[in-house]
């Protein structure tokens, strides 16, 4: 601890700057955004923390017409994770600028992430161009793990030419970056991100949830109404990490990781992967104050592995 | 919402597999009666929401039964031990509508939410009649508490080896101002199709969060979707769409 060897050293960055990022051209002040579906509109965290802490958000699946979604059970718990089979309930998107959005607009001071769902590539490009008008989006993340109604009911995310042609359909009617989030449910991971990179693409986010089901031993039946469900949380991280792997070598955008990041560690773990940014998810339903206590442990959790700027690792 | 940590004073037996937990801390966020706490448990990846069963300045009582691995984890926790709570969840019952003869029907930990309810009505001078249904005789429990606030108490017993046989529809008053309910779905059931005046419900979902934001618990309602944990767990009787 010579105070000889620490004088020779660069003075340390300021903590806010050891952070900040940069995605598909905006600036943020932390790579850590709170995933689609786990954080709602904002709302319910901004009673408990001050969300401009965050280096954004990914607000709720929004479609064109309003979606009830699934019937309950829509929950189910697994070791180190949960199972959800909500079905992308959202009051569309027309409420969603009326009354979300305006609501938002009055606890969240930064650029927000829209995400769109959809089920035909007419309903993705008109909700999308809808939300490009929207001053407080900053960018439009696509998610295609929903069956295409025109495809036989095939994802648009198991199939490269189909989420080329969302892509495509997406960015004709938007000049905000365009963010594909894919599917894991997939064999070739790398096949689907270079489809959307192909195709226009300004970035690509990673997993939406792994398929999976639970049995009540009780009952012998499956404990989710829908029978199936989206995997997520702690338990497909490593899943999570080996794809962001496989994408951020096959792609030159930016890659946004996430699938199970509950820590500081996680976080960087998954950009020395290659992601520029990380999305945090279920973590938020178990402990609403997660993404707080995992962008202050950052700094130190840094520190701990000799990173100076998160930048500086993998991320383009 | 408020997240607090809550240290275990008692966690006792108190009928077959149902426990009582007394907790301490920073309780503030408890507002109404029918409102939740979700505790998470190590090694449990998501909450277990529990009723406040009673509330006082320092602390809250939890009336739970261990049905599952989170609830025998909870049984086998002891004095000392801290909990990390979510405090002040759901809306709770609304007591500005109980007029002058109130009705609470519970059934088995349904009878929870509905002790600091009876106090609260209690403690505003209103005669409050407490139906109180069990499976058998070892199941019952908070009878003694019911009777100690001066309710009209009356317990029922699926089997008859307590109180009366039957169900807590069974052992109702023909009329009432307004009723409060909480139990297992067909109880419920029943009590909504039995009841001729006003009431309300308190509702049970498998939940992601317990505080609005995943829309696992959603059900449909007269007046659109609602959130269990957050728009309810209480509705009234009016609003609710029974499935099937
Ligand atoms: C608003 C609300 C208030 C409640 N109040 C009480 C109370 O005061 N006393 C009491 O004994 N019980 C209460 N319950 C039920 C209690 O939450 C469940 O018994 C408990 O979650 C079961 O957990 P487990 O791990 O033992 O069971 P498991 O079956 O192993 O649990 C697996 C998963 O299913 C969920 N689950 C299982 N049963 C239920 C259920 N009935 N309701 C909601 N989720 C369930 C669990 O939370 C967990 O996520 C309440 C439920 C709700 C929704
Ligand atoms: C309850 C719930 C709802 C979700 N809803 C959406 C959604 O509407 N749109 C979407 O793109 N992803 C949705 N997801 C997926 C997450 O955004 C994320 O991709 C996934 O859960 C993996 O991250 P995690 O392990 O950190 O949760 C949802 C996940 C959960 C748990
Ligand atoms: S459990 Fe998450 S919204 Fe109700």
């Amino acid at each position: 601890m010579g105070g000889v060897t620490r004088e020779k050293e660069a003075p340390r960055p300021a903590d806010a700057d050891r952070l900040r990022v940069n995605l598909c051209g905006t600036e943020l002040d932390n790579p850590v955004i709170p995933a689609s579906g786990t954080f709602g509109f904002g709302l319910e965290f901004a009673e408990i923390y001050d969300i401009n802490i965050l280096g954004t958000f990914s607000f709720k699946g929004t479609t064109r017409e309003p979606r009830f979604g699934n019937p309950t059970p829509r929950i189910a718990e697994c070791p180190a994770g949960m199972i959800n089979a909500v079905g992308l309930q959202n009051p569309g998107v027309g409420q969603v600028i009326r009354e979300e959005l305006p609501r938002l607009k009055q606890v969240f001071h930064k650029p927000v992430m829209a995400n769109v769902s959809g089920f035909s590539l007419e309903e993705y490009a008109e909700t999308c161009a809808l939300l490009d008008r929207e001053p407080q989006v900053g960018w439009l993340e696509v998610n295609i793990s929903c069956p295409n109604v025109h495809g036989g009911g095939m994802s648009f995310g198991t199939d490269p030419k189909q989420a080329a042609a969302v892509t495509r359909a997406v960015k004709a009617v938007t000049r905000k970056p365009v963010i594909l989030k894919l599917s894991p449910n997939v064999t070739d991971i790398a096949e689907m991100a270079l489809a959307c990179e192909e195709a226009g693409a300004d970035g690509i986010s990673l997993i939406n949830t792994l398929q999976g089901m639970r049995i009540d031993l009780k009952t012998r039946k499956p404990v989710l109404a829908n029978l199936m469900g989206g995997v997520s949380g702690p338990c497909v991280f490593p899943v999570a990490l080996r794809m962001v792997w496989q994408v951020c070598r096959a792609v030159r955008i930016p890659v946004i990781g996430m699938g199970g990041i509950s820590s500081a560690e996680d976080v960087l773990e998954m950009m020395m992967a290659g992601a520029t940014a990380v999305e945090v998810g279920a973590a938020n339903l178990r402990d609403p104050l997660a993404c707080r206590r995992i962008i202050e442990d950052l700094p130190a959790a840094m520190d701990r592995y000799g990173i100076r700027n998160i930048r500086e690792l993998g991320g383009h | 919402m408020k997240q607090s940590l809550l240290w275990i004073e008692e966690n006792i037996p108190l009928a077959r597999d149902v426990f009582r937990m007394r907790l301490t801390g920073d309780v503030s966020g408890v507002e109404r009666p029918g409102q939740f706490v979700n505790l998470r448990l190590e090694g449990r990846f998501l909450r277990r929401p529990i009723s406040v069963f009673d509330r006082a300045e320092d602390g809250i009582t939890l009336i739970y039964k261990a049905v599952g691995e989170g609830t025998r984890q909870l049984a086998r926790m002891t004095e000392g031990e801290a909990l990390d709570a979510l405090t002040g969840l759901g809306n709770g019952y609304d007591l500005s509508r109980a007029g002058d003869s109130p009705l609470l029907l519970g059934g088995g930990v349904g009878v929870p939410p509905l002790y600091w309810l009876a106090k609260e009505l209690r403690g505003a001078g209103k005669p409050v009649c407490a139906v109180l249904g069990f499976g058998s005789r070892e199941d019952v429990f908070a009878e003694e508490e019911f009777r100690a606030l001066g309710c009209d108490t009356r317990v029922t017993t699926v089997d008859g080896s307590y109180g009366r046989k039957g169900f807590v529809t069974d052992a109702m008053p023909e009329s009432c101002s307004y009723f409060y309910t909480c139990g297992p779905e067909p109880m419920l059931r029943a009590v909504w199709a039995k009841t001729v005046s006003e009431g309300e419900f308190s509702l049970e979902e498998r939940m992601g969060c317990g505080f609005g934001a995943c829309m696992g618990c959603t059900v449909r309602t007269k007046s659109g979707p609602k959130r269990i944990c957050k728009d309810g767990p209480v509705l009234r009787k009016e609003e609710i769409l029974w499935e099937e």
